[in-house]
């Protein structure tokens, strides 16, 4: 890293009148809904005291089903076609949020997970956080045992960021902002000391 | 349905018993001022002086604190939505190293326009807003997307929760997109947005402002901000600006002046430039994308 990094622009809310400016058509399809192959990824957003937050936005940035990290451009003009990994929602009136996707597969020896940012009135400055993908195979299972990340957390933390198998084929993944089974959240800068 | 956003008239939510001091107050009750409830902006301004103390211990004592801090409790919505624990620290993973792409099939060159939305012009001071997206080590963030939104000029969102008696503007959304070009540099025409009142506590009035959101080389460096213009007297009294609580941060916050943007019998013009964090490719000895420049 350069020794003379510059000061970051700090964040500041996205307030409550996002929902006319940031949700766009076709935001949360990163695949056309119910597709062959395609992926239901939902769950919901709580707060401190388990109630659902009915004005946050999620944004999720994952590889596809070969593993590679997407470079197509189109996520804001969906052709239906290019699968460009990045997808938006804002979330509804019983705080529930669900994209349509595809599974993605692992890079290289990490574990697979879908990247998530987490927006909403009332958070200051986003969070990032990772929804794990429950294991498919026992290859799958095995990269979630090593993962960097996972083994270093507590058992009851590193629960937070294990997605789910619903009996219907879907996967749930909830976010809880603050307080019983508070989700983990990330930093991937060294917090930075005066 | 209560907002933090401006009074509104409509039923309560359930919400924090403390922050519920404001939601679902009766619209008429406010104007008339006849609500004890509500917390005086010299509450407020003495909380956050508090915790501006407290953020400024932290530093002298050379802890880290962040720059915008989501445990603020003056701003009363963020007191049941900001996490207790403190974030873990990871290396990214490749899938973290990359952003999502976007090119000109994502946004039209129209779209930098939000004077250009109507059949009309809208009512306002006519500006444009223009930076460099660079990353924490000063290198461009090229052909990326920024999203912008804002108020009109007399301080209400073409929101439909927006109660804010203030007249909506038909030529006016308050809506924009653009792609930096290869210097990093965005540049959006739009009007001034004015100050408005919402219900943090009695009389809470929101420094004028342009909410920004970001994507740099990296999905790490997601940003989403504001940005506030030179001057505005409602700085010291907003807990969301002063959620950044060291001063030099909250400079950052603010676009200047530039004259050499002001165009001749047009318009003003403002200057904001917009540091991501930096990246981690060479920590984790990525080679460098093509065309990359090492300044």
């Amino acid at each position: 890293m350069s020794t003379a990094a510059a000061r970051p622009t700090p964040g500041q809310t996205v307030g409550p009148f996002f929902g006319y400016a940031l949700p766009y058509a076709g935001d949360a399809h990163l695949v056309p809904p119910a597709s062959p192959g395609a992926l239901w990824l939902h769950g919901s957003v709580f707060d401190g005291l388990g109630a659902p937050v009915t004005d946050a936005l999620l944004e999720v940035w994952q590889a596809g089903p070969d593993g590679r990290v997407p470079r197509a451009s189109g996520s804001l003009r969906r052709d239906g076609a290019t699968f460009t990994g990045f997808g938006r929602c804002a979330s509804d009136g019983e705080g529930g949020y669900g994209f349509w996707t595809r599974e993605p597969a692992a890079v290289g020896p990490s574990a697979r997970f879908v990247a998530v940012t987490v927006f909403a009135r009332g958070l200051l400055h986003r969070l990032l956080t990772r929804a794990y993908l429950p294991p498919r195979d026992a290859a799958e299972q095995a990269a979630l045992q090593r993962d960097r990340l996972l083994g270093g957390l507590p058992p009851e933390r590193a629960r937070t960021l294990l997605a789910t198998r619903e009996d219907d084929g879907s996967v749930r993944f909830d976010v809880r902002l603050q307080g019983e089974g508070e989700t983990v959240f990330l930093e991937h800068d060294p917090p930075r000391t005066p | 349905m209560g907002l933090e956003g401006h009074p509104t008239a409509t039923a309560p939510r359930r919400e924090a018993p403390v922050a519920d001091a404001v939601p679902g107050l009766p619209l008429p009750a406010l104007r008339r001022g006849s609500a004890p409830a509500l917390l005086t902006q010299a509450d407020i301004t003495a909380e956050i002086e508090a915790e501006h103390a407290v953020s400024a211990g932290l530093r002298a004592r050379g802890l880290a604190v962040p720059a915008t801090r989501n445990d603020f409790a003056p701003y009363r919505s963020s007191i049941l939505r900001h996490p207790t624990k403190d974030p873990v620290q990871a290396d990214p993973e490749a899938v973290e190293l990359l952003a999502p792409v976007f090119g000109e099939r994502d946004v039209h060159a129209l779209e930098a326009d939000l004077t250009a939305t109507g059949a009309g012009e809208p009512v306002g001071e006519r500006i444009v807003v223009t930076g460099r997206v660079v990353d924490g080590e000063g290198r461009p963030v090229r052909r990326q997307l920024v999203e912008v939104w804002q108020a009109n000029a007399a301080g209400r969102y073409a929101h439909r929760r927006d109660q804010h008696p203030a007249p909506l503007d038909p030529n006016f959304t308050g809506v924009g997109r653009c792609l930096t070009d290869d210097d990093g540099t965005y540049r959006f025409t739009t009007i001034k947005p004015g100050p408005y009142p919402w219900n943090n506590h009695r009389n809470a009035w929101r420094p004028a402002h342009i909410h920004f959101s970001l994507f740099g080389t990296q999905f790490t460096q997601r940003l989403i901000t504001q940005m506030y213009f030179p001057g505005d007297p409602l700085f010291a009294l907003d807990p969301i600006y002063q959620s950044t609580t060291d001063p030099v941060d909250r400079e950052l916050l603010v676009a200047r002046y530039d004259h050499d943007v002001t165009q001749h019998e047009w318009c003003t013009g403002y200057r904001w430039d917009i540091v991501l964090t930096g990246t981690h490719r060479t920590r984790l000895e990525e080679p460098a994308e093509p065309g990359e420049e090492h300044a």
